[in-house]
């Protein structure tokens, strides 16, 4: 084999960042607490009791305010400010490496941090704006990593710890994947992105480690739509699902088995267009009529370490993922799907026109 | 007097960081989901501001243009010599607010239904969305499912391990009091504040000119036209 040059060598370099060990200050998201929960609980206990990490998740953490800066009804010196804060309660806590949850938030953390960098000004603003307000000070963090990059980076120990891989059961082939990085992941700085922004690793890494096969696709590096106030206004909602169209009309020909994100927008959007596009058209985009299941990392890395589907929260997707257990192999219980914390039933959703369930 | 535009934009460190110089290979466009799917050209937002005649800038920011990018930053990743036009979008639009421009274009007048949402969730609750804010009628492409998490809202929320509306740490907690005040703090001192007064009341003069009804609340004609109206104006070539 042809040994790798050093101009490779250094390319490869560029991409690679430094995660945290151990000790992680927590940063949550807005829209991952209200859509996937579970996937941030269940990143607290794989941190804590599957790799026995410590991480502190603060109380007193808020929104970053990142999706009003990118619908521009946040002042760039407000957001850099509230960050401050989160910075500073990571001070306070005696922590200097965050885990960030949100991409849209990975990236506002990201860009404040080169601003400062370039524009040593604004962050001595930024302390005097937030000691004014608060009378609060800060460190920097010494890394700041997004969730899906601590996944990555423990992958092996997952997978050494886990019960099941990602390959079909029947036919004995590695599952097929298609995954989706959040565009504010890498594409503004790529050199904090693993693999950068032309071919990140975060989510092929993982995907692979545990077994399955990554499926590439035209529109693989295509925005899923969110295009924030293009979401958030009604009447503009035609351009995001015309992106999230976009991308599942270009997977739809390699019948991948699901898809993985590492943004929570991206996770939802790609999960909940799948429903109205099926509404609207009555097309579906696998072989059956139940869609493709939309995982993030923390559930997928919950189900090959053969944590029960419905404490990962699967049963919230609009796209039901039975059709994928049924191929790793994983059991699980249909009559405590709908059920409460101490097993009750609750009433059943309501099913959709065309999707099956 | 005059504004100078040009000079109002080279105070923002976004917009001197994305527009260095722009040879207009039109990149942007071609990796833009914005212009794939409405009538726009990033380009051509790049050469107005970069010619810097100070009548067309105002003119831009009295558009429909300057409000149809998603901000999803591939222009930055792909631009051969470094600009973001996203961060120069980010620019005019905050001048467009500033200067009260915003409410003459239709796109332009929705800044008023996200102060209203993601504006107040944030300081009200301290989170740009909250369960109890998005509501599955205002929400219909959510599905079914999220109907159901809405109406078993406290079961499943702790069925998955959140804190809903709760003391202490974990998902959806309760923000503490002494939180949302520093977040109101520093609204106030960065300007924060600022802008969502100015939002409102431009907004509500345009609601006057509309002859549309307007309140303090978003119950209200101006916000229900600002936030359902789509004239279909926007995909013509």
């Amino acid at each position: 084999m042809k040994p790798i040059d050093s101009e490779t060598k250094h390319t490869w370099n560029v991409y690679q960042k430094d995660i945290a060990n151990d000790n992680f200050y927590y940063a949550r998201s807005c829209i991952r607490q209200n859509f996937f929960p579970a996937s941030e609980h269940m990143f607290l206990h794989i941190l804590r009791n599957v790799l026995g990490k410590h991480v502190y998740d603060d109380p007193n953490h808020t929104t970053c305010t990142g999706i009003g800066y990118h619908s521009d009804i946040v002042p760039f010196e407000t957001i850099q400010t509230v960050v401050a804060r989160h910075f500073s309660l990571m001070t306070e806590a005696g922590l200097e490496d965050i885990a960030i949850s949100c991409v849209t938030s990975f990236g506002i953390y990201t860009e404040i941090l080169d601003t400062w960098h370039h524009f040593p000004e604004q962050l001595e603003q930024t302390r005097e704006f937030l000691y004014k307000a608060t009378k609060r000070e800060f460190n920097l963090p010494k890394t700041i990593a997004h969730t899906s990059d601590i996944i990555y980076k423990f992958r092996h120990e997952i997978a050494e710890k886990s019960t099941y891989s990602l390959v079909n059961i029947e036919t004995g082939n590695p599952l097929q994947a298609v995954e989706h990085i959040g565009c504010h992941y890498a594409k503004m700085f790529p050199n904090k992105g693993i693999g950068g922004a032309e071919f990140p690793q975060v989510l092929s890494g993982m995907i692979q480690a545990w077994g399955g096969n990554v499926v590439d696709y035209p529109e693989r590096r295509h925005c899923c739509g969110f295009g924030f106030r293009n979401y958030l206004v009604q009447a503009n909602r035609g351009y995001s699902i015309s992106n999230t169209q976009k991308k599942l009309e270009s997977m739809k020909p390699y019948n991948p088995d699901f898809i993985l994100t590492n943004c929570p927008g991206c996770a939802m959007f790609i999960d909940k267009w799948q429903y109205t596009i099926s509404e609207m058209e009555g097309k579906t985009y696998d072989a059956h009529g139940y869609g493709i299941p939309v995982l993030t990392y923390e559930e997928l890395a919950g189900l090959v370490l053969g944590i029960n589907p419905w404490d990962l929260g699967l049963q919230i997707h609009q796209i039901q993922c039975e059709q994928l257990l049924q191929k790793i192999g994983i059991p699980y219980d249909s009559t405590m799907k709908y059920t409460d914390s101490k097993g009750n039933a609750l009433p059943k959703p309501n099913v959709p026109t065309y999707i099956l369930q | 007097m005059e504004i100078d535009y040009c000079a109002e934009l080279e105070k923002d460190v976004r917009f001197t960081e994305g527009l260095k110089a722009c040879l207009q290979c039109g990149i942007c466009c071609a990796i833009c989901p914005a212009a794939e799917f409405y009538n726009y050209d990033p380009r051509t937002i790049v050469t107005t501001v970069q010619q810097g005649d100070n009548h067309q800038i105002e003119e831009l920011l009295k558009s429909e243009t300057i409000w149809y990018c998603g901000q999803c930053m591939s222009c930055k990743t792909r631009c051969p010599r470094g600009n973001t036009p996203g961060f120069v979008i980010q620019a005019l639009r905050k001048l467009s607010q500033q200067y009260g421009f915003f409410t003459q274009s239709e796109k332009g007048r929705q800044q008023y239904a996200i102060k209203k949402t993601v504006g107040e969730n944030v300081l009200n609750k301290g989170y740009c969305v909250h369960p109890d804010l998005v509501a599955y009628d205002m929400h219909p492409e959510q599905g079914p499912i999220w109907d159901w998490v809405q109406q078993n809202k406290e079961a499943v929320y702790e069925r998955l391990g959140a804190n809903l509306n709760k003391e202490g740490a974990g998902a959806l907690r309760k923000i503490h009091e002494k939180n949302l005040d520093e977040l109101a703090a520093i609204f106030e001192v960065t300007g924060g504040s600022r802008l969502y007064e100015i939002i409102e009341e431009e907004s509500e003069k345009q609601a006057q000119r509309m002859q549309l009804g307007f309140s303090k609340t978003a119950d209200n004609e101006y916000f229900n036209h600002v936030y359902t109206y789509n004239s279909n104006t926007h995909f013509e070539s």
